[in-house]
């Protein structure tokens, strides 16, 4: 095989004085991949009921400067948008990504908002994107690429537009990796996303002299649109 | 990168003398320490997280080769390549093959610290590949071809007038009368500059802070967002990890992290923690059509199982640097390699040898900060004490130095003789400096009283005062 593989793994079992690990070991470690065994999770959001996870995960996200609009209903998702974009003085044109929980929205009721649908270019003011799950914790979203979702529109829009449902918080990223694994096993054999996103507030930077700037080279601002569907998860 | 830790001594002379340094490095204490003490402060779980984290490092060194493979096998299946490589020589010659293969021009870079302990960028701009760095600390000191000063914030050392002048003298088709007085219009200028950049790349090259067995995943951890547009918008995704960096699950990956972002800036997270698996899919809607995760080695295997092993716990989140008074008055770059400040006095010698490094384990006043901040408990003081001792067992040190702490030991093995030394010293030190009080020079000591006073003793040591006393004590019962 490759001599330089051979090398490194000759030498790391030179350093632990043993050669390649004994079948009861690898056994063990074997086991340990395949069961998510999950280690101490903070107690912070954990033992809050859902209603207390939706309310953490909004006061942890306006803390790290998102900003979230709460609605009761999808079909009120893109006024909803409009009225933020033109609070905001922003551009109404957007491009949404090219999902199904998007496309059920209604917006030709808003004709004022010119809407694309597809992947970001370098010259789309703002992007419209779903997500996968959100994390009360630290008011973190978590996003994955896919047919529905390409990474590119969580990045170069100036300004991100995220539609979340309540049900969709959990508490910690644990329970966002165990909603992976339910929604894209079949037959046992999980399929990962090629990019699982985390998100947690617009891009920032302090890399000169330690003051915090938002918008470095990802969105200026991060706005999530949080539907009330009353069910949290 | 080139090591020049042999000068650090005159690097640092240099660094104290350095006016802006000084004011820059001001902002490290308000910027990172007090924001990690609170982010700490707010979780009441930090030490229970700290013993599961080093427990999961532990176990994941333990059956490093096992974990690798496993690494490996789920990169593979999901169609992408582990390229082994045992030094920096394989590892460049790699990147720049993949480079070559896809015609590349220009590559973006995410901060990697591996890229700088190879000098990938040297690698490929000597062979006709632009790399730009996007990160904007890494892409200030590019353009101002300085080496990195910290792990996590490689500008960390510069004033903004400095990074105002460097954006001038790069920016050249800019108007010259543009006003660049404060960090949002350089910020500005800067993202506005690498736009075009990150969507002309035909490679992008970022690290990885963790690799996930479980998946043959990479994590890195950004806030700026630069490292997903690298790794999103070219042909291919290259990772450069050293393979201490795998860890079993993504739960385990997950422990980790809620300790990174809080010990390196003191966010309860990170803007973008980016878990990266293999090439695009084919119904996906964008993505790199390949994924390389370059391993890079370069001597870390064989610190495993030695008195060294704790270093490979750690996570690059620097909060020994922002706590280290010796890091705190000199910066990064007086350190002369990759890696600075304590992290660095240990792992360089690791890396380049104690004969070329041996400066830097000695760079420490062992006040034991780097130890109590480390959120993997590493007992970096434990460490530079091993380095000290193997330098001096290998008669690294100067010839003055050495008889000095042979004269030292003499003494020191023979109390009595010490404490009657030691008596006389200061019965004469006493005497000598009885009318100031202190001495401005003293013989022997010259480097010592350079830059301060030396205090003049009372006139007897401690332990004959002590004796002294106790006898009066008797003789009064």
């Amino acid at each position: 095989m490759n001599p330089s593989r051979d090398q490194i793994l000759n030498s790391i079992r030179r350093s632990l004085k043993r050669g390649a690990l004994a079948p009861e070991a690898a056994a063990a470690c074997e086991t340990r991949l395949a069961t998510h065994r999950r280690n101490l999770i903070p107690a912070r959001a954990q033992t809050l009921p859902p209603r207390g996870q939706v309310e953490l995960f909004i006061k942890m996200a306006e803390t790290v400067n998102a900003t979230v609009a709460r609605v009761k209903q999808a079909a009120d998702v893109p006024a909803a948008i409009a009225d933020y974009l033109s609070r905001l003085n922003l551009p109404s044109r957007l491009v949404r990504a090219p999902d199904p929980v998007l496309d059920a929205l209604p917006w030709s009721e808003w004709p004022l908002l010119e809407t694309r649908r597809g992947v970001a270019e370098d010259s789309d003011p703002v992007g419209v994107t779903a997500c996968f799950a959100a994390v009360a914790e630290t008011g973190t979203l978590m996003l994955h690429s896919g047919a529905a979702s390409p990474t590119r529109n969580n990045f170069l829009p100036d300004t991100h537009v995220v539609v979340l449902r309540a049900s969709q918080v959990a508490a910690a990223y644990e329970d966002g990796w165990d909603k992976l694994r339910a929604a894209r096993s079949r037959d046992g054999n999980f399929a990962m996303p090629r990019t699982v996103n985390f998100i947690t507030g617009p891009s920032r930077t302090a890399d000169i002299e330690q003051k915090i700037e938002l918008g470095a080279h990802g969105p200026r601002r991060l706005h999530i649109v949080l539907i009330d569907d009353g069910e949290a998860a | 990168m080139k090591a020049t830790s042999r000068a650090f001594k005159a690097n640092a002379r240099h660094a104290l003398g350095d006016p802006n340094l000084q004011r820059a490095m001001i902002n490290l204490r308000t910027g990172f320490a007090e924001r990690r003490a609170h982010a700490v402060a707010r979780l009441p779980e930090w030490e229970a997280l700290r013993e599961q984290a080093v427990a999961i490092k532990k176990d994941a060194l333990a059956h490093l080769d096992f974990y690798l493979e496993a690494f490996e096998q789920k990169v593979i299946a999901n169609g992408g390549q582990v390229h082994w490589c045992r030094d920096a020589a394989e590892a460049n010659e790699t990147v720049l093959a993949i480079c070559r293969r896809l015609d590349a021009k220009t590559v973006t870079k995410g901060k990697t610290m591996i890229g700088e302990e190879i000098g990938i960028n040297d690698h490929l701009a000597a062979n006709g590949v632009t790399p730009v760095e996007t990160d904007l600390g890494e892409y200030i000191i590019q353009i101002r071809h300085e080496p990195p000063s910290h792990i996590i914030a490689p500008a960390v050392h510069l004033v903004k007038e400095q990074i105002a002048q460097s954006f001038r003298e790069t920016h050249r088709d800019l108007d010259p009368a543009r006003p660049l007085q404060d960090s949002r219009q350089m910020c500005d200028e800067a993202r506005a500059v690498l736009r075009p950049r990150f969507l002309a790349a035909d490679v992008g090259i970022t690290g990885a802070n963790f690799l996930v067995a479980e998946t043959g995943s990479s994590i890195i951890v950004t806030n700026e967002g630069n490292g997903d547009l690298t790794q999103t918008l070219p042909k291919a995704h290259i990772v450069l990890a050293s393979l201490e960096k795998v860890v079993p699950t993504l739960e385990d990956a997950a422990t980790i992290l809620r300790l990174l972002a809080r010990s390196a800036t003191g966010q309860e997270f990170s803007a973008y923690t980016t878990v990266s698996t293999g090439p695009r899919r084919r119904d996906d809607a964008d993505g790199p059509g390949e994924y390389h995760v370059v391993l890079l080695d370069n001597g870390r295997s064989a610190l495993l199982g030695g008195e060294f092993e704790d270093m490979l716990r750690c996570i690059r989140c620097a909060a020994c640097l922002n706590h280290c008074p010796v890091y705190r008055a000199i910066g990064g770059q007086s350190y002369g390699w990759v890696y600075p400040g304590p992290m660095g006095s240990v792992l360089t010698p690791s890396l380049i040898g104690i004969e070329a490094a041996g400066n830097l384990p000695n760079a420490s006043t062992f006040c034991g900060q780097c130890e109590s901040v480390c959120p993997m408990k590493i007992p970096l003081p434990k460490m530079m004490r091993h380095w000290r001792e193997r330098e001096f067992q290998r008669h690294l040190p100067p010839a003055a130095y050495q008889l000095g702490l042979a004269a030292w030991a003499f003494f020191a093995r023979r109390p009595a003789l010490y404490r009657l030394a030691a008596d006389i010293g200061a019965r004469i030190l006493g005497y000598a400096g009885r009318a100031r009080g202190r001495f401005r020079a003293l013989p022997f000591a010259a480097g010592w009283t350079r830059t301060r006073d030396m205090p003049a003793p009372e006139g007897r040591s401690f332990m004959s005062l002590w004796a002294a006393r106790q006898s009066a004590k008797r003789s009064a019962k």
